[in-house]
Formats: structure tokens, sequence, C-alpha cells
């Protein structure tokens, strides 16, 4: 039986997507099987990260409306053979699905998958009601930004309000320079505001749009940084204790410098 | 650890960060907005008006946090009220 986790944020723009596409890879590479959905209805984008826009046929509103049955919806990545996605309709809106029929959805994705990741759209709406309806689990995307804690924070308070207990935090998007000298919050500052646990910190990373750029998320790249990161995070939501990445070592002409004549 | 240069520069803007969301996380998690608190700072005025004289420009009411006896953040309501002088009782004036 498998475990739906929804993938949320409140603010639009934080790196959901991101999170939820390399998650995903991270989690399927490992050898599980993973289902990623795209619960943005109106506003799909996981397919594009993922590389697989141009083999839709169906998508979530058509298994919802039984246009097609689940299996045929569900489009299989070629690249890493456990990994399927279903991705959102790009026509309809948030309304067309309702909490009980995204409930019934993520219960019989749990028969065949490991995960269950669920991709949910900015906001508080119907979107956002939808996302969460069959979560067992989830995970709140912010970035170290006033504006993108402040939604952070309502969005705990909305999902432990609806009886998902103890989500867990990705703060993505650091860039330790800016951090060591004081112009960028640090982790410690944000869970200092947020009653939340911390899953993982992802530096800011060229790497992240290089590989969205090519359709292949981070998380299949080796030498990719924020890719080792999302790698850590998936070990750790499979139950795994990994250590923090150390982001302020290695990064920074100077710093490569001062380490050449430390030796 | 203070490093020198520090010493010398501007203040960190993290702090700037950190100090505004606090406070406007406080009003978000308390549900309490300009409106409402401008509404219960005109009610304070009408009553306390009645027994002392205010400076309505000084009155300075917010919400802020402190920690309550088990440790646990908890919103509070500060409000500074100077005031000139007590109203002199109703039947002394007569």
């Amino acid at each position: 039986m498998g475990e739906v986790i929804v993938i949320t944020s409140g603010k639009g723009g934080v790196g959901k997507t991101t999170t939820s596409a390399n998650i995903g890879c991270a989690l399927a590479l490992a050898g599980k099987k993973v289902a990623l959905v795209d619960a943005d209805i109106g506003l799909r984008n996981l397919d594009v990260v993922m590389g697989l826009e141009n083999r839709i046929v169906y998508d979530l509103i058509d298994v919802i409306e039984g246009n097609c049955r689940l299996k045929q919806a569900l489009i299989k990545d070629k690249r890493y053979p456990n990994l399927h996605l279903l991705p959102a309709a790009q026509t309809k809106d948030k309304n067309a699905v309702n909490p009980e029929q995204m409930l019934k959805l993520c219960e019989s994705l749990k028969e065949d998958f490991d995960y269950i990741l669920i991709d949910c759209p900015a906001g508080i709406e119907q979107g956002f009601k939808n996302a969460i309806a069959g979560a067992n689990r989830a995970i709140v995307v912010t970035t170290p930004e006033v504006s993108a804690v402040r939604d952070a924070d309502r969005i705990i308070g909305l999902l432990e309000a609806s009886e998902l207990r103890n989500p867990q935090l990705v703060l993505n998007r650091i860039r330790p320079e800016m951090v060591k000298r004081g112009d960028m919050m640090s982790l410690d500052d944000v869970l200092d505001i947020l009653a939340i646990g911390i899953l993982g910190v992802v530096p800011d990373d060229e790497s992240i749009v290089i590989s969205t750029n090519k359709g292949e998320p981070a998380s299949t790249v080796d030498d990719s940084l924020a890719g080792q990161a999302f790698r850590n995070i998936s070990r750790r939501i499979m139950g795994e204790e990994v250590p923090f990445l150390d982001l302020t070592s290695d990064s920074g002409f100077l710093k490569r410098l001062k380490k050449l004549f430390k030796g | 650890m203070m490093d020198f240069f520090s010493l010398f520069s501007k203040p960190q803007s993290k702090n700037i960060a950190k100090d505004r969301l606090k406070l406007v996380l406080v009003h978000d998690r308390a549900n309490c907005s300009v409106d409402v608190l401008e509404m219960l700072k005109n009610d304070i005025l009408r009553v306390i008006a009645k027994y002392m004289d205010i400076d309505d420009e000084e009155l300075d009411i917010q919400l802020t946090q402190t920690k309550s006896d088990t440790n646990d953040q908890v919103p509070m309501l500060i409000a500074n009220i100077p005031f000139k002088n007590v109203r002199p009782k109703e039947k002394d004036r007569e």
C-alpha cells in the first residue's frame, strides 16, 4: 500500500513543481514505484519539467470523468521505468474536480505505487483542497523570503486544520554566500519562525535551470548540488537519516582560492 | 561569532526580514486585521476618555507575541496610553 504525499507552498513560483519532479525521479531511481500527479488543473507544468509534454494522451480529468482507465492516462517514463506521470488537464479549470474524486483517485493509485506525489497548485482555494484531499503526508516548499515564508505559515495552519499533521519543510533556493553575509534568512532563521520539521535545504543552483530547459530533473544529474539535495530529501522520505549538505564549503571563487592555499 | 568587517557594515537585512515577518505573522495567526485593531483602539479611547484626558495621537496599540508559562509563543495586545490628567468625578464637578 503506497503513501500519498502532497507538495504544496501557498505562494507560487517557489519551486513546487521542480521539487515534485526531482523527488519523484530520485525516489524512482532508488527503486520505488512512483506516480507523479499534476493537480494544477488548467495550468499544467509538471509534464514539461519532466520532459514528457509530447506524450500526453489522457489527463486527470479524463480519468475522473471516466473517459479512460487510470492505466491509460498514466505516462510511463521510458528513462526511469519506475516513474509514471498523471498530467493535469490544460483546458478545464480547478472546479472540474472535487475532493472526493481526488481521494478516490489517490486510493486507487495507492494499490499500484509506493509513492504518489501530488503537485499542488498555488493558492488556498479549491485546487489546494483537491490536492490535499487524498494525502497522507505533506511537504511545504518555501524560499527564504518574507512573502514565501508568510504563505508557508498560512499553509501549515490550513494543513493542520485538515488533519494533515506534521508537514515537513523544503527550504528552496538558498544562496549560501548571501546567508553568510546576513542578507538572506538561513534555515535556522526560517525554522525559528515556522512551526515545522525540516526535510531538506536546496541551494539556488544553475543546474536546475539547465535541467528544466532540457526536461531532465536535476536529481538525475550526478554532479548537480541541487540534485544531490533532492536525492537526500528523497532518502529522508524513505526513512533514512541523511546529514544535511554543507552548502557553505565549496562555492565561490575566493573560497576555492582560499582552499587552494590552505591545501 | 562576530565578523570583524560586520562591525562597520550595514545592519543585516535578514534581521529586518525576520522582524517584519514575525509582526505580519502575529496578525495573520491571530486573524486580526488593521481594521479590527483600529475599531478596538477607538473603543478603548472612548472608555478611557470617560475617566482621563488622553491625547488620541499618543495612543499606541499593537499586537506582538510573548512567551507563555509553558514557553509557547502567544499573541499579546499591548497598549501604551499616556494621559494628561484624571478627570474629576462627576459629583465633584457639581
